[in-house]
């Protein structure tokens, strides 16, 4: 799609670094005076390659390549590579393992939701607020701890289970995080919901409707705050939730009407950082005892991998949306393929509808308002017209040729 | 911004949450405090221990090694590499990721997980 300018407009380019966007797009909008009047981006701006680097490895080091597609949800890449390797070579992950798995993806939307919260308060010029929520952060990495060792990337799950456990002595911690964090749901809502400047800042603004979220393929909360109960724990429940029967968060749930804006996304993430919670303390409660993995050895699972032959899908549900890993395997050591479609790339397009129209000033909070995570949904680069990009030789070149016109003007 | 400007007046009377500096304030010389602080005369905050399953730089047992080449097999960042004349491993630090695969396959625990952390260097090896 081409901007086209007339006479009273004019473009600006948001990115592909710029400080109201962490993260590496180009957005282009035109806009009269201060209104957006359309919406474009450009998108693959970090592409690391990462599908291609994988064909060159065996499915125990896909494990850690697939954690650093993105950092805040690393667990759910690797349990959406897993899940499709053992679809396709035949393994069960034991029940407690199923446990384990649901409690890391948990964790980690507890502590992404909350670092988006506190990310949309900044860009809103709240930073006390966000202090305060990333403070609230620390103890869900404090519970990471606890599992990982580390506070962020965890390197937890493996093909068949998962590297370690979630003992019992360590039960009380979770639970307690717990309790603190429905005592911080309180004053979160009061902060974020009830406060006049955030709803004039918000309310009816970024609207995306819930016509515009189905046609245009949004997931996750995006899609969820528009009013679409979809969530793939309740469509087509995996590890530990087909126990639990989770209910998709909706924002009439609280606010008892589903507007699609950008007030109505950051209901749905604190509701579901609640939900959260509450999944942890039925996990702990009713974590079933055995074995953590089914293969211990490693390099036997790597031998049994690389006799099978099919390909098979894995998709669960991220802190941003549905995560989808496409796996095939030939026989051979490394997968012959391996596609990744995270969250966001589904949460771009919706991005259109919701700064049509608005001002300039709320392109910071809209753009943040789908959590956008750029690097993971870079798969390819699109070098279009070709003559215009300059690579090194022809800079090179020019430069020369210059040297060479001036010194035969000097002569 | 009621609720939070409340829960601001809250937190200045809570401890800091963050983990406290050694030294309170930057001293104006390091040398001078640490100096102080063997004679007694300074007292620095201790370090927070790190967590109980942390993976910290890998501590590499030659001896034990039998050069069985399954922790270059398993390595996802290429961090170990084989030394062919010797028959035994090299460790990589600056490319490790930390993920203890090694430590989990090795065969005769040659591979072991330490706390180090403080890995900075300006040397790669
Ligand atoms: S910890 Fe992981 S990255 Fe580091 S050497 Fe071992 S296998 Fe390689
Ligand atoms: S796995 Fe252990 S024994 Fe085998 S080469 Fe590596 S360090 Fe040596």
């Amino acid at each position: 799609m081409r901007l086209s300018r007339d006479k009273n407009s004019f473009k600006i380019s948001v990115g592909p670094v710029h400080p109201a966007l962490k993260e590496p797009i180009q957005l282009n909008c035109l806009i009269a005076g201060e209104k957006i009047k359309s919406v474009d981006f450009e998108l693959s701006q970090a592409h690391r390659g990462i599908e291609w680097i994988a064909t060159r490895r065996n499915p125990i080091q896909i494990l850690y390549l697939a954690e650093r597609i993105c950092g805040i949800c690393n667990i759910c890449h690797t349990i959406s590579f897993c899940t499709a390797v053992e679809k396709i070579a035949g393994i069960e992950v034991p029940a407690r393992a199923q446990y384990v798995r649901t409690m890391g993806a948990e964790l980690e939307r507890i502590h992404s939701h909350l670092l988006w919260a506190g990310v949309a308060a900044h860009e809103l010029g709240f930073d006390s607020a966000m202090h305060y929520t990333w403070k609230a952060r620390e103890k869900v990495l404090d519970v990471i701890e606890l599992l990982s060792g580390n506070r962020i990337t965890k390197g937890i799950p493996t093909i068949g289970g998962v590297r370690r456990d979630f003992e019992e002595k360590n039960h009380a911690k979770i639970i307690e995080a717990v309790e603190y964090y429905r005592s911080v749901f309180g004053k979160l809502k009061a902060i974020f919901l009830d406060d006049p400047v955030i709803k004039s800042r918000t309310k009816d603004i970024g609207v995306l409707t819930k016509k515009d979220a189905l046609t245009l393929c949004a997931v996750g909360p995006t899609a969820r705050a528009s009013g679409i109960a979809r969530d793939v724990r309740q469509d087509e429940p995996y590890a530990a939730y087909p126990d639990f029967g989770l209910k998709a968060i909706t924002p009439d749930q609280l606010t008892g009407e589903i507007k699609g804006d950008v007030f109505d996304r950051i209901v749905v993430r604190l509701l579901e950082v609640a939900q959260s919670a509450d999944i942890l303390e039925f996990c702990v409660k009713n974590m079933p005892g055995g074995k953590i993995v089914y293969e211990e050895k490693p390099i036997k699972l790597l031998a049994q991998l690389k006799g099978v032959h099919g390909e098979a899908t894995g998709r669960l549900e991220a802190p941003r949306g549905e995560v989808f890993h496409y796996v095939k395997l030939v026989g051979e050591e490394s997968p012959y393929s391996w596609k990744v479609k995270p969250p966001t790339y589904s949460n771009l397009l919706p991005w259109i509808p919701m700064l049509e129209g608005e001002q300039v000033a709320d392109i910071p909070i809209i753009a943040a308002s789908i959590d956008p995570c750029m690097s993971c949904c870079n798969r390819a680069v699109v070098a279009e017209n070709n003559e215009n990009v300059l690579n090194h030789d022809m800079l090179h070149r020019l430069s020369v040729e210059k040297t060479e016109n001036i010194r035969g003007q000097l002569a | 911004m009621f609720e939070m400007a409340k829960e601001l007046l809250r937190q200045l009377f809570k401890k800091p949450a963050t983990n406290e500096f050694p030294a309170k304030h930057a001293p104006k010389s390091v040398l001078k405090l640490l100096e102080k602080v063997s004679k007694g005369k300074a007292r620095l905050n201790p370090p927070i221990p790190v967590p109980e399953k942390f993976r910290g730089k890998i501590d590499y047992d030659r001896n034990k090694c039998i050069g069985c080449k399954l922790c270059i097999k398993v390595c996802p960042a290429a961090a170990v590499v084989f030394q062919e004349k010797e028959r035994k491993i090299k460790y990589i630090c600056s490319r490790c990721t930390f993920c203890a695969q090694c430590v989990d396959v090795c065969p005769v625990n040659a591979l072991t997980l330490s706390n180090e952390f403080l890995i900075a260097d300006y040397k790669r090896d």
